[in-house]
């Protein structure tokens, strides 16, 4: 039997994931985190609500954080998305992922992606962030397991890294 | 604390700590399988209701649509404890609350599936809803269920201790309290899941979000009346538990049915709404204390009644009513006590274990009387519960042997940080202090399926490649299971913990472990872990030994080496090790296993509560509230927890401070409410809100600093002297904040959560001239069996009850639980 969708509502969608193109044919229905989980297997990006509720299915769009539970796929034609398979680069983790592992910044693991993509996102915007900022940041990450400190300190010490593995004026203007 | 130890006691990175950074853990929704079809749940919209008909014919002939199944699909019960076998997969005929499965479809996508369940015609003959525990007491008919004591009770538990009634009688002082606490749910940010499929070779594979294969695979060897041995459960690693994935849920066996009918593989991800309907999430529960104090502030006697919201089916209720009642005696010293607990079946999602299980309602109760009585008395708090801590090593009145306790450690070290003595009673008024205290099981001294087989084992494979395999059955929820398995082999054997490969939670691959609930996995899985490991090394040293003539005992396993102590120069790499040793007497494999030391209760009932070890907790929360609007806000928190030993102080860091959140959740905001829609529609009872924006959970602004201390005195129950921390440090936080509130404000918020409304109308009720309170003011009427009648240790008791006929209980094994489940439902 041929599965072929009764209201022939396919699209195709071409997007820029993690810095390299992607291209697939979708139910022009779909959500843009049901087209990343199911039609490009990117399965790092949660879900834990699928109603903007609980922030697990953050990802990046041209750099900045969005909600892509509540994101209509086609919508995002043509546009850079950047999920927790992206955060690495070249081998190596990401700062802020770096140290979410080595501080406890994670337990069971759900919450993460979206936590990490969020962080990242203000480390990009705020390099050195009070942890006033953090928290607002954050507050739309919903994390069960860690009572959040573990996480604040682990944003703290990757924005600390960042900033001693940047060149020294950077630094110095801080 | 690391002295004699490189890997136990250090902070480290979590062995999968990378795979959960990078996205790569895989969860049960991220599994994808070639043919893989997908199920959707029709579920009840009546609370109460006969099912009259149910007609699946336009849902079978929707395009796309697979296979419908009903309840005829599913004849056989089901169930997590082998004496409340109580659920069907799917309703056969009847429904119980608002959620209830009905029918299930299965089709090629998700949304196909979700069309056709609303072409399901089902017709219903609606029943009387029994909304609460007063409903179900006062309404035996209609049954919710035709088992349990009697009409809607579904158990009613008595067991007394001594002459409490004469103990109290005799008191200086007596105080009689009632509370409420409101039932909350666990929340996991990953929504349930589960694959079934048929194996290549015919058999039955479920992979599924849960805390508990080994009760997933009893179940559905029962449920689908299929030889265990012919099915494969594997345990994802779950997204967040919390207690709310340790029951085997319908879904599962929906998707185990569906996948072996169509061969298959068929997979099921709930809506966060059918979350909130799977529940079995903190039981709501009305106390009442009958406390006997002496001037001084010892206590004599305690009278303890419970009445618990069960909701709609057993899951682990009767083990939670008798836990309402079991730990008082741990925490304190008491002489005489009596326990009544009774449960209730009402028509609502079911209430089943949730962090603390059963105990942190009567925590509330007993922390906040315990303050009310240091008023009375003028006793600082500390002093006073610091009056009555039971001695080590010591049975308590109701047969619970205690191990190590820390309490009192912990008493003065959190009293001495939080500044106790400078603020309590002190502080502007807005602001105030409040402590309490609380214990906790390390592990359930007794198997839910009654038997002697070992609770936990693991095998360890050792190969000439140098790696080492751990398998053990344990399931990673987060907590770090992973992480104390490859941790107390890697110390025992000299290597990294990154050097081990853990496979768990798998009942094809690993030897059998209970699940993660109960705080048992670190104790019990790692006490398997060590005596494996140290088979192993004495395989290794035996071999070594010969080859390097060294004595035995004069090697050591460090650094990846193994090598002579006397002559760190002589000595083979670890590989090396191994392979001399495979050389010699062959393949390595060893194994290890732990049961809990046998209970000292011997009545019916003292089966709750053992334990192997217990920790302790003692908190001080800080609040600051404003009187105006009753807003509350937590500022800071101290919190000293005895764990005996921290194995990875970085993930017991976690635990106290996910426990302390999650406390402050169901202290302040977290509630599983009902309400009845309104008569023009059904007039039927829904949760209030089953969405996570309105189930109001605290968030990265409402933390507070959190000030933790450890308190490690080795427990020599535990590995290396480890005890629980995954719940313990949950139990102080909601009474603390009530305590804290009325130090803040001069009103007692006896229930939770306590909001702002509450504090608020109690400052209006003060204004008023009324008692500056807010919560019940009476404990239902509760028709109590007769209490089985047990005398203390210290009065010469033995664990028995006087007046118990003779038990006539078999031990049954894995083969035959469904013998033990069908003598257990009593039909």
């Amino acid at each position: 039997m041929t599965d072929i969708d009764a209201g022939g509502t396919r699209a195709r969608l071409t997007l820029i994931v993690n810095g390299e193109p992607a291209e697939a044919l979708i139910d022009a229905r779909k959500t843009l985190l049901e087209a990343l989980r199911e039609d490009l297997q990117l399965t790092g990006t949660k879900h834990g609500c699928e109603l903007g509720e609980c922030g697990a299915c953050a990802v990046l769009v041209d750099g900045e954080p969005i909600l892509s539970c509540l994101a209509l796929a086609i919508d995002y034609d043509g546009r850079a998305v950047t999920t927790i398979e992206g955060l690495a680069s070249d081998g190596h983790l990401h700062p802020v992922q770096d140290a979410c592992a080595e501080l406890g910044g994670a337990q069971c693991g759900y919450c993460t992606p979206g936590i990490l993509i969020t962080a990242k996102a203000l480390l990009d915007r705020d390099p050195q962030p009070t942890r006033e900022r953090i928290r607002e940041a954050l507050s739309g990450n919903l994390c069960r397991c860690t009572g959040y400190l573990q996480i604040f300190e682990a944003i703290e010490a990757a924005a600390a890294n960042l900033a001693a593995a940047r060149p020294a004026p950077a630094k110095e203007s801080r | 604390m690391s002295a004699g130890t490189r890997v136990i006691g250090r902070a480290r990175r979590r062995v999968d700590g990378r795979a959960k950074v990078t996205g790569q853990t895989r969860y049960a929704d991220d599994l994808v399988l070639p043919r893989m079809l997908h199920a959707k749940l029709l579920r009840s919209p009546h609370p109460h209701a006969r099912i009259v008909r149910v007609d699946v014919s336009r849902a079978a002939a929707h395009p796309g649509v697979h296979l419908v199944l009903t309840g005829d699909a599913f004849p056989i019960a089901y169930g997590v404890l082998p004496v409340s076998h109580d659920e069907h997969a799917l309703c056969r005929d009847k429904v119980r609350f608002v959620g209830d499965p009905v029918a299930a479809v299965v089709a090629r996508d998700e949304s196909t599936a979700a069309d056709a369940i609303e072409l399901i015609d089902v017709e219903y003959e609606l029943l009387r809803t029994l909304a609460s525990p007063e409903d179900s007491l006062e309404h035996p008919e209609p049954r919710i269920h035709d088992y349990g004591d009697h009409g809607n009770v579904h158990k009613a538990v008595a067991l007394q201790f001594g002459d409490v009634d004469g103990a109290i009688a005799g008191a200086d002082r007596v105080f009689d309290d009632v509370f409420f606490y409101e039932g909350s749910t666990h929340l996991p940010i990953e929504q349930h899941a589960a694959v079934g499929a048929k194996d290549p070779d015919g058999k039955l594979v479920v992979y599924s979000s849960t805390q508990t294969p080994h009760y997933l695979h009893r179940a559905l060897a029962k449920a689908l009346d299929m030889p265990a041995a012919h099915i494969r459960v594997v345990a994802t690693p779950n997204g967040g538990g919390f207690g709310g994935k340790s029951d085997p849920f319908n879904h599962e066996i929906v998707v185990a049915k569906a996948a072996w009918v169509l061969d298959r593989p068929v997979k099921i991800c709930l809506t966060r709404e059918e979350v909130f309907y799977c529940h079995r999430g903190r039981h709501p529960v009305q106390m009442r204390f009958r406390t006997g104090v002496t001037n001084d502030g010892k206590l004599t006697g305690l009278d303890l009644e419970t009445l618990l919201d069960g909701g709609a089916y057993g899951s682990y209720g009767v083990a939670s009513t008798f836990y309402t009642g079991a730990l008082q005696t741990v925490t304190y010293r008491i002489p005489r006590y009596r326990f009544r607990g009774c449960r209730t079946f009402t028509n609502k999602p079911p209430c089943g274990p949730k962090r603390g299980h059963g105990t942190p309602q009567s925590r509330f109760g007993q922390e906040v009387q315990l303050d009310k009585i240091a008023e009375a008395l003028q006793i600082d708090p500390a002093d006073l519960r610091l009056r009555n801590i039971a001695p080590p090593d010591s049975l308590t009145a109701n047969f619970l042997r205690v191990g190590t306790i820390g309490l009192a450690e912990c008493i003065e070290r959190v009293t001495a940080r939080a500044g106790w003595r400078e603020k309590f009673r002190r502080l502007p008024p807005g602001r105030g202090v409040g402590l309490a205290c609380s214990s906790y099981l390390t592990g359930a001294g007794l198997p839910i399926n009654w038997n002697d087989l070992p609770h936990s084992g693991v095998q360890l494979k050792l190969d000439r490649s140098g790696g080492v395999t751990a398998f053990s059955g344990a399931t990673e929820i987060g907590q770090g299971s992973d992480d104390v398995l490859v941790a107390c082999v890697a110390e025992v054997l000299g290597i990294d913990p990154h050097d081990i490969r853990a496979v768990t939670g798998d009942t094809d691959l690993t030897p059998v472990d209970l699940g993660s609930y109960s705080s048992r996995v670190t104790l019990m899985m790692g006490n398997a872990a060590v005596q494996a490991a140290e088979r192993a090394r004495e395989i290794l040293a035996t071999a070594v030994s010969a080859r390097l003539d060294v004595p035995r005992d004069r090697l050591v396993f460090a650094g990846r080496r193994v090598f002579d102590a006397s002559d760190p120069a002589t000595g083979v790499t670890f590989q090396e090790a191994v392979c001399i040793a495979e050389a010699q007497v062959g393949t390595i494999g060893t194994t290890g296993s732990y049961a809990p030391p046998k209970s000292a209760a011997k009545f019916k009932g003292g089966g709750v509560g053992p334990s192997p070890t217990y920790s302790y907790s003692a908190a001080v929360v800080e609040v600051d509230v404003d009187p105006e609007t009753g807003w509350i806000v937590v500022p800071r928190v101290w919190i000293a927890h005895d764990i005996g030993r921290a194995l990875n102080p970085t993930l017991v860091r976690g635990q106290v401070e996910g426990s302390v959140y999650m406390g402050l959740g169901e202290a302040l905001m977290e509630a599983q409410a009902f309400r009845r829609l309104p008569a023009k529609l059904s007039h039927a009872l829904v949760h209030k809100f089953p969405s996570i924006l309105e189930y109001k959970s605290p968030t990265s602004l409402d933390m507070p600093e959190i000030v933790t201390d450890l308190i490690e005195h080795p427990d020599p129950a535990g590995p290396f002297g480890a005890k629980e921390v995954g719940q313990g440090p949950l139990l102080p936080i909601m009474p603390a904040v009530a305590n804290a509130v009325y130090d803040a404000v001069g009103v007692r918020i006896d229930e939770v959560p306590i909001t702002p409304e509450k504090i608020v109308r109690a400052l209006a009720a003060r204004a008023a001239g009324k008692p500056a309170r807010v919560g019940p003011t009476t404990f239902p009427a509760v028709d109590w069996p007769e209490p089985l009648l047990v005398t203390p240790p210290w009065e010469g008791g033995d664990g028995r009850a006087s007046n118990e006929p003779p038990k006539k209980r078999t031990p049954s094994h894995g083969v035959d639980a469904g013998v033990e489940a069908r003598a257990g439902v009593r039909r």
